[in-house]
């Protein structure tokens, strides 16, 4: 069945949260840091302009920061999480079927929408979600999710397109000559491995690799690859709650096969949703700080009104720790969830994902026998050390030497949406 | 369970029987008031933002209240809206005639003639609407 995709993307997330309580920052450089003011998550387009680069270490180019008036924030989750929901729950008005993909991309199935124009509603998109939240997006519209994502940041840079670009009824040489422009490692699905595997056999663009031979892409990168070489030859073929880069983020969502209505229920699915994702973290070696739960009822209820709302969680330590992740996306369950309601779907995005190695210490830091053997015997190795050999033989480097439990974040914005102590404050 | 006057069989109703006549609030019965339901038609849209000045005290906006903010609404002529003009923040009483637009603040009670410090926004202000006060939260001390 032919398929139509939307892909909704908020432009430099974070920082366009920041300038909407602050918009003396509208044209000004912005960036915002990782969780303990490490390093740079988000920077404004004036920011990148300067050639500071993502991920760069905050210390390091501080003083660079100093002299081009770049505004730092500490990563203000609460008023990200916050500003995310009311987008998402924005873009619930305009179509039933929207998959949450991260704290600021959407996808919405237009697909059997009857529409004259798939470029006018995505205006009227973008206008509304820029109006009702102070948030700018860019929308692409194509016929597979990885076409749309190319749509999307094609309409975010390039002026001309006002940030809505439809390629879902063009001739294939318009499509081709967008893909000519994109290098293969910006593919969704496509990483910087796999790039590079690419590179060696000349396949440099996106245009290139989408007249990649199949049978040789499902060889090189694995079926996930070949199905991302199909998508972009127009054939959509990702799975919804599939997501094909598991290294930024990994959803796991289902529709219920009957209305659930109680809390238990709701929460022991989340719970299933949670392990699922967490085996897939600890498979790629990965650790994941931030937890997105959303729940939405049937759009097409005669019964009831239709209600959708998702709440984030941030943790001070990233996990993998099913328990962990749990524990969050329950308590964000709690914060949405309402009596009475008869919910379709549910589903949990872990997303601000980090590489294992990061953390040097994460063998100390859990001890549960009951779950996970591996920790335990490096606890009980641990143990015994220090039963042999005297107290404080070996210890963790984090207890004890300056309480690093609670996350260091110098540069906060105020909660603006979620502390009442805090709100924005105007003088008239 | 049998009679023993007419040895029929009598069936025993083994539930409550309501007597008398159902009561008049049971129509009426409602879970409670809660203001988020009723006051924000809109959530996703709807944010509070905190006063300081005496501007507005004429509209009843008094310093230190809460102004419940709309996104959503477009301004009609006569609403207080929250604006941006060249940058500031700015609450006031938007008057629309044609293309004309001016913020008006209230100083004193609405019957009072003076309206001084009305300010007109010109082709080269960089002037935006906010959003659209819908109600104000005001604590009585």
């Amino acid at each position: 069945m032919n398929k139509t995709y939307c892909l909704v993307d908020c432009n430099n997330f974070f920082a366009s949260c920041e300038r909407v309580f602050n918009p003396k920052l509208k044209n000004k450089p912005v960036v915002v840091l990782t969780n303990n003011d490490g390093c740079i998550v988000a920077r404004s387009n004036e920011v990148k302009k300067l050639g500071i680069p993502m991920g760069a270490p905050y210390f390091k180019y501080k003083n660079e920061l100093i002299n081009h008036g770049v505004a730092v924030f500490s990563s203000n989750y609460e008023l990200y999480g916050d500003m995310s929901n009311r987008v998402m729950k924005t873009l619930f008005d305009f179509t039933p079927n929207i998959e949450i993909y991260s704290i600021d991309e959407a996808f919405l199935d237009f697909t059997g929408l009857y529409l004259s124009d798939f470029d006018d509603y995505g205006r009227k998109i973008r206008n509304t979600v820029t109006k009702n939240t102070g948030i700018p997006i860019s929308v692409g519209i194509a016929k597979t999710k990885t076409l749309a994502k190319i749509a999307t940041e094609i309409a975010k840079k390039d002026k001309i397109l006002d940030g809505v670009l439809d390629i879902s009824n063009v001739y294939p040489n318009v499509i081709d000559n967008y893909l000519k422009k994109i290098e293969v490692v910006d593919v969704w699905g496509i990483g910087r491995r796999n790039s590079m595997k690419l590179q060696i056999r000349d396949i440099n663009t996106a245009y290139d690799l989408k007249n990649m031979n199949l049978k040789d892409a499902r060889k090189l990168l694995t079926v996930t690859g070949q199905r991302t070489v199909m998508e972009l030859n127009g054939i959509s073929c990702i799975p919804i709650g599939e997501v094909p880069d598991p290294k930024k983020n990994i959803a796991s969502t289902r529709s219920f096969g009957r209305p659930v209505t109680t809390f238990n229920e709701l929460s022991e699915s989340v719970a299933s949703y949670c392990a699922r994702a967490c085996e897939k973290l600890r498979d790629q070696n990965s650790k994941a700080y931030t937890i997105m739960v959303f729940i939405l009822t049937n759009r097409f209820s005669k019964y009831e009104p239709f209600y959708a709302n998702s709440a984030v969680s941030t943790l001070y330590k990233a996990s993998s720790y099913t328990p962990d992740i749990t524990k969050a996306a329950i308590s964000c369950l709690e914060k949405i969830y309402l009596d009475g309601k008869n919910y379709k779907k549910a589903g949990v995005i872990l997303s601000n994902i980090v590489p294992e190695e990061n953390f040097q210490m994460s063998v100390f830091e859990r001890y549960d026998p009951k779950n996970n053997k591996e920790e335990s015997n490096i606890m009980k190795a641990v143990d015994h050390l220090n039963h042999v050999y005297g107290n404080n033989t070996v210890v963790s480097l984090t207890e004890g030497i300056e309480k690093r439990w609670k996350m260091r974040r110098e540069l906060l914005s105020q909660r603006f949406t979620t502390n009442w102590n805090e709100l924005l404050t105007v003088q008239i | 369970m049998t009679d023993p006057n007419n040895n029929r069989s009598l069936v025993i109703l083994n539930d409550y029987v309501c007597a008398g006549f159902p009561s008049p609030a049971d129509d009426y019965a409602e879970t409670g008031i809660d203001l988020n339901e009723l006051l924000v038609s809109h959530p996703a849209s709807t944010f509070f933002i905190r006063v300081k000045g005496e501007s507005m005290v004429g509209a009843r906006i008094q310093d230190g209240d809460v102004i419940m903010v709309d996104r959503s609404l477009e301004p009609i002529d006569g609403n207080v809206i929250l604006a941006l003009l060249n940058g500031e923040f700015i609450v006031k009483r938007y008057k629309k005639k044609g293309s004309n637009i001016q913020l008006i603040p209230e100083y004193e009670t609405p019957h009072s003639t003076q309206c001084g410090g009305a300010i007109t926004v010109a082709r080269e202000d960089n002037f935006e609407v906010w959003g659209v006060v819908s109600y104000i939260i005001h604590k009585s001390k």
